[in-house]
């Protein structure tokens, strides 16, 4: 077997070796020509070319657009408006009342998603840390659990709110389940709060499991000594809750609320296919209102779509800076310690 | 930014040519069987033409509303599409005239609806109505026996409607009286039978008027009073479609409004369920008045194959060929051929199907002036999007009436600044 594996690894090698030949004497001419510097450059060159055509290009492409206005897709086509599309998002004359807003359905969505993201995050993150402490305890059927807690996150978001919407639609299996036990049913996604309530708990189901794969994992890496230090103590297990634990679980708590804040105002999917926005506005979101303005209307409006979207994009900055801000405070205290 | 431009161009135009010579794509969506047939035409087709290798790509309406209209911008795109967004993307289509080889044939037959589908001004050929719809209702014949209540008759309003199958549903429990489907258009022919008309002297929208709002102030009504399905309105927001058909079909609502294009639909799926009949359009004030409209099946005129493209299109607008599409699919003919000879016969052993489209084919004669103007109206898709998004924000109680419409008129003036 071994020569036979032998043979292959030459055959592989092989062409490898003679391109390698080829590309030697031109890359040492560059890094003669350039030095080390010229070396990185040509290295990060494949990366930062796909990130380039992938990514920054899309986004140049978006702020344009943000700057135009018209239904044509082509630039060359468009009317240059400057910042006439953000003006239209943000113009209000009360802030108070988004009926007054000349977007008011941009400014419904801004308010859905900043309650969606308060509300999701703070009991996702809630849920998910006593579900990791839970899970890492010796309980039984603790494998089983795990992969149980983990499973809906296997999910497409597509098929998790078509699940939920036939749990929940008028005709649904929650509602049968009422009217076996003789209560009334409930028009679980025609009612505002119900509806947006849906939402929450549905996208906290789906998510759950991989945060409290990341805790878990956190919790794993408290060194045990500690604990039975603690325990030898007879400290009380709040007491070990708040000074041992959550100060170790804090770079992993971090990460999680970082990462669910950046998703909580991402949210679309589950909640398009779910409520589709209603009942009304209750559940429209940010994505679902750039989606609607860009995409789904019948005259569409790529421009404006684009400078809710560069908006929300600066919404996403912001919290990435801070998740990189926390990392970094955290690194340096570590160092400290 | 030229450059960029260009470079952007000519990379979509370099996907846009990966068609083979002698191919020809078509998108297609279904309401009923007319994938099915389309499929079975074209390979008919096919073995008359083996040089000419059609593509069928069957795709859901929302594909056809949702990205045709992108691919189109990018200069690329099937080389025929059915759409019902006709007029709006009428700058897209290829003028066929050169291609076939006799355009009189086309002016005659199909002239009548040519408006609907290319720009204003235009004398251009582009396609052809595959089906002519008109929005109407239909109602539950079994459930309205069975609760005794009388099917209102010739000349009945929209309350007399409504309120008789109110009674149907609290005497069969049913789940509401009756649903529209969430759509600018399917309402529109009601709002035209209460005198709205949308087109302003100048062409342009014009403001929301007694007309639209006295039935958009009956439909947020009858939602409040659970008559109408508040499910297909309210559960979305903007200009989401819903239709209730299956709400109709599961039994769930006595009385639905919606079209000559469910017909197939209810047929195949209903089967011997139930009894039900179409019952054309209620009367408003002025008017019993449902709106014409129906798919096209349009050129597009970013093909790389025009010749080919004239000789499917020539081949599917064929008087033979329309007939026979029309008796398997259960759509009303736009061909004025095969309209003026008659004596199609339906593909349906369902009694059900044959009385419908004879309802749905002499309530076309109600239409009012005010509906009949907007198939080829460019602003029609503005105001429906407008009505729908705001009515329904109504329903969930979220506007008042006034709200909505001062919302509606600045919807569509922003709609219009916007597209121009």
């Amino acid at each position: 077997m071994k020569p036979l594996a032998s043979i292959l690894g030459a055959v592989i090698a092989a062409p490898l070796g003679w391109i390698a030949g080829l590309a030697e004497a031109p890359l040492r001419l560059w890094q003669r020509l350039t030095g080390k510097g010229g070396m990185i450059a040509f290295f990060l060159l494949p990366n930062m070319a796909i990130f380039g055509v992938f990514v920054l290009f899309p986004l140049i492409i978006n702020i344009v657009y943000s700057t135009t206005s018209g239904s044509a897709l082509f630039l060359s086509d468009r009317d240059f408006v400057g910042l006439g599309q953000y003006e239209r998002l943000l113009r209000c004359d009360d802030y108070t009342n988004t009926l007054t807003c000349q977007e008011d359905q941009f400014w419904t969505a801004v308010k859905n998603t900043a309650v969606f993201v308060v509300v999701q995050v703070g009991l996702l993150i809630s849920i998910a840390t006593a579900t990791a402490l839970i899970l890492n305890r010796e309980i039984m059927g603790r494998s089983f659990w795990r992969a149980m807690f983990f499973f809906p996150v296997l999910l497409s978001p597509v098929v998790v709110g078509l699940i939920w919407r036939w749990i929940l639609d008028r005709n649904g299996a929650l509602n049968a389940a009422l009217v076996g036990v003789g209560l009334d049913p409930v028009n679980w996604l025609l009612e505002r709060g119900w509806a947006f309530a849906a939402t929450i708990g549905i996208t906290i189901w789906a998510h759950l499991g991989f945060y409290a794969l990341i805790l878990l994992a956190g919790l794993q890496a408290i060194p045990r000594d500690l604990y039975e230090a603690a325990e030898m103590d007879g400290t009380p297990p709040g007491r070990v809750f708040w000074r041992i634990t959550l100060p170790l679980l804090m770079p992993n708590l971090l990460v999680v609320i970082v990462l669910s804040l950046i998703r909580a105002v991402q949210v679309f999917d589950e909640a398009y296919v779910l409520t589709g926005g209603g009942p009304g506005t209750a559940t429209l979101y940010l994505t679902q209102y750039i989606y609607e303005v860009g995409f789904a209307s019948l005259l569409k409006n790529p421009g404006l779509a684009s400078a809710a979207s560069i908006l929300m994009g600066g919404v996403l900055i912001v919290l990435t800076l801070v998740q990189l801000g926390l990392s970094n405070r955290n690194e340096k205290k570590g160092k400290q310690k | 930014m030229k450059k960029t431009v260009t470079a952007f161009t000519l990379g979509l135009s370099l996907l846009a040519s990966t068609a083979m010579a002698g191919d020809v794509r078509m998108m297609w969506y279904s309401d009923g069987v007319e994938g099915e047939v389309m499929k079975d035409l074209l390979a008919r087709f096919h073995a008359q033409n083996p040089d000419i290798n059609v593509i069928l790509d069957e795709v859901a309406y929302k594909v056809v509303q949702e990205q045709l209209q992108i691919q189109l911008e990018a200069g690329s795109g099937p080389d025929i599409a059915r759409v019902t967004n006709i007029k709006t993307l009428a700058p897209h289509w290829l003028n066929l005239t050169p291609y076939l080889s006799d355009p009189d044939y086309w002016r005659t037959n199909f002239g009548a609806y040519a408006d609907w589908m290319r720009e204003d001004g235009s004398d251009a050929i582009t396609g052809f109505m595959t089906q002519l719809t008109l929005t109407g209702g239909f109602a539950n014949k079994t459930l309205f026996e069975q609760a005794g209540v009388a099917m209102p008759g010739a000349g009945a309003t929209w309350d007399d409607w409504v309120n008789a199958s109110a009674e149907v549903a609290k005497s069969q429990g049913t789940a509401a009286a009756f649903a529209i489907d969430r759509s600018g258009h399917r309402i529109s022919g009601p709002n035209a039978s209460y005198g709205a008309n949308y087109i302003a002297a100048d062409g342009m929208p014009a403001p929301m008027d007694a007309g639209s709002k006295a039935f958009a102030e009956k439909l947020v009504g009858w939602v409040a009073d659970g008559k109408m399905l508040k499910d297909t309105w309210v559960a979305a927001s903007g200009s989401t479609y819903r239709a209730a058909a299956d709400d109709f079909i599961n039994a769930a609502i006595p009385f639905y409004y919606s079209g000559s294009w469910q017909i197939a639909n209810l047929s195949s799926k209903i089967g011997t369920g139930f009894d039900w009949v179409a019952i054309g359009s209620p009367c408003g004030t002025v008017a019993c008045s449902g709106l014409a409209g129906g798919a096209a099946l349009v050129a597009v005129k970013y093909t790389k194959n025009p010749e080919d493209v004239a000789k499917v299109m020539e081949f599917l607008g064929s008087e033979e060929i329309v007939k026979e599409f029309s008796e398997r699919t259960l759509f009303l003919p736009a061909h004025a051929g095969v309209v003026t000879k008659g004596g199609l016969k339906w593909d349906t052993k369902d009694p059900n199907v044959g009385a419908a489209l004879d309802k749905f084919v002499s309530a076309a004669t109600e239409v009012a002036p005010a509906a009949a103007a907007l198939p080829s109206w460019k602003w029609a898709s503005a105001y429906y999007g407008a009505l729908v998004n705001r009515i329904s924000q109504v329903m969930a109680g979220e506007l008042t009436l006034d709200d909505a419409y001062t919302k509606i008129d600045s919807d569509i003036a922003e709609q219009v600044a916007a597209a121009k």
